[in-house]
């Protein structure tokens, strides 16, 4: 279970922060992505680096650019229904690829539907009416949780 | 275990093809400081195999589509690619969105990393090469590198390539945009991308008469049209591409080409590091009193970095 030895003494130059680096994406077969793009210039002005994949990601596309680009968490919209059954997919194929990046997920997604999605291990949900300041600290609170958890 | 350097764990990895370990090692490198020449210098000792193609032109010529589907002709079993985008000088966040234009027609099976620009311009001269050499020790081939022919930096990290290729739409504005951005120089082959449109050929003749003022033996830079959505003339492209690799070597000009490219980056890490110690010297103590004395007057900003600079001499001899 545990990934191969990277991190620990050697990635932590704390003098060279580097920006937090997401992959934003929309799984499945939804329409737009007006949504996403605006999520993307809210992510970018608050020093993020977002790596765009845009429409019709697979678990399996969003997992490989994940570890090619090295990114510290997966930012998903959500404009179905489909949430309940894709969310929890997307976070197991995170875990079984082995990846520690925390899930977020945003859209139209009913308040009732949270907690399920908590427990099946979505780090973050992002409501219709959140701010910019919501989307921004629900992704780098994904982020420093998954640093250092508690 | 325990007792193997986790760097070397890293590179078997990453030449045995896990891609997880290769995106680790891009991140160290990329973040500068003690890691990241750590990173660069076991790179350096194997490095050194692999065919760079930069890609450069105006923005949304198709760069990204070319390269993508390049990756993709090119036959090759390990390619990489490496999408250069800027970084906002506000915010030092980035959009980087080349990988959508790169994975929605074909699934070349590349290695795709994004990296954004991160701050000023001497980091990025130091950073691509860093991350290419990552790439080549990793055991990929080809490595095509795209950045946007904007500033002198992006253009110039495009002809740090063995095969730099410019991409140009239809269009006459383009052509005199690109021979303002100093792309036309550095290009080994030019594309017409976006042939679909009227007046390709237009610009194909346009080139052609740029090329013969500008001719000088040698290579003449070939000319190739493309429709990349439909990939339409890459095979073409991958072909020219392979002709100018058995140039570069029958004709020496590949040695001289990476001899000069490593003599550049010798000079451009000297200059990054000059850069940052300057930072330094002004935001320290010492700097920041002298600029009060600028700010009242007293000293003038001549004397001032005169005083400063004495600082970063003795800091070059500490026995002085
Ligand atoms: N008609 C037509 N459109 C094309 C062609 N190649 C690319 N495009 C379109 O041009 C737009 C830009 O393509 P990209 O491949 O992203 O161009 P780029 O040069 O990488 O763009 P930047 O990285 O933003 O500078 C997209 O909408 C492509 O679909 C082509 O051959 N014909
Ligand atoms: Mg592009």
């Amino acid at each position: 279970m545990d990934e191969p030895p990277v991190d620990t003494s050697l990635s932590s130059d704390a003098e060279f922060q580097a920006p937090i680096r997401v992959v934003l994406a929309k799984l499945g077969l939804d329409g737009h992505d007006r949504g996403l793009k605006v999520v993307a210039r809210t992510l970018r002005d608050a020093g993020m680096e977002v790596i765009y994949l845009g429409l019709r990601q697979t678990t399996e596309s969003i997992v490989a650019a994940c570890e090619q680009e090295d990114a510290d968490v997966i930012g998903l919209s959500m404009h179905n229904a489909g949430h309940l059954t894709l969310a929890p997919r997307m976070v197991q194929a995170v875990d079984q690829a082995g990846l520690r990046v925390p899930v977020v997920i945003g859209g139209i997604v009913p308040a009732d539907d949270v907690p399920t999605l908590i427990d099946s291990g979505v780090a973050a949900v992002i409501g219709p009416g959140a701010s910019a300041e919501d989307v921004v600290s629900a992704v780098r609170g994904a982020v420093e949780r998954q640093i250092s958890p508690r | 275990m325990k007792s193997c350097d986790p760097l070397d764990e890293l590179f078997e990895a990453a030449r045995g093809g896990n891609r997880r370990a290769l995106g680790k090692l891009l991140t160290m490198v990329e973040k500068r400081g003690e890691t990241a020449a750590m990173v660069s210098e076991r790179a350096h000792r194997d490095a050194g195999q692999a065919r760079i193609v930069g890609v450069t032109g105006a923005p949304g010529t198709g760069k990204s589509t070319i390269t993508g589907r390049l990756a993709a002709v090119s036959g090759a079993s390990r390619p990489a690619i490496l999408a250069i985008d800027p970084s906002s000088p506000l915010t030092g966040g980035a959009i980087l969105g080349d990988r959508i234009r790169m994975d929605s027609h074909v699934d070349s099976g590349a290695f795709i990393r994004s990296m954004a620009t991160r701050g000023h311009a001497g980091g990025l001269a130091v950073a691509v090469p860093d991350a290419v050499r990552v790439l080549d020790a990793a055991g990929c081939d080809p490595i095509i590198v795209e950045t946007v022919g904007v500033g002198q930096v992006e253009v110039s990290i495009a002809a740090a390539a063995d095969t730099t290729v410019v991409v140009v739409t239809p269009g006459w504005g383009d052509a005199v945009q690109a021979n303002k951005a100093g792309l036309l120089e550095v290009a080994d082959i030019f594309v017409v991308n976006k042939a679909d449109r009227p007046d390709a050929r237009g610009a194909r003749r346009d080139l052609e008469l740029m090329l013969d003022l500008g001719h000088r033996g040698g290579w003449r830079a070939p000319i190739v049209l493309t429709t990349a959505t439909e990939g339409e003339g890459i095979s073409d492209l991958w072909a020219e591409i392979e002709s100018h690799t058995a140039h570069l070597h029958h004709s020496g000009e590949l040695i001289r080409r990476r001899c000069r490219r490593r003599r550049d980056e010798v000079a451009d890490r000297i200059e990054l590091e000059l850069s940052d110690r300057v930072h330094q010297i002004v935001n320290n103590e010492s700097g920041e009193m002298a600029l009060r004395r600028v700010d009242r007057n007293e000293l003038s900003p001549a004397a001032a970095a005169e005083l400063l600079l004495s600082t970063l001499d003795s800091d070059n001899h500490p026995e002085s």
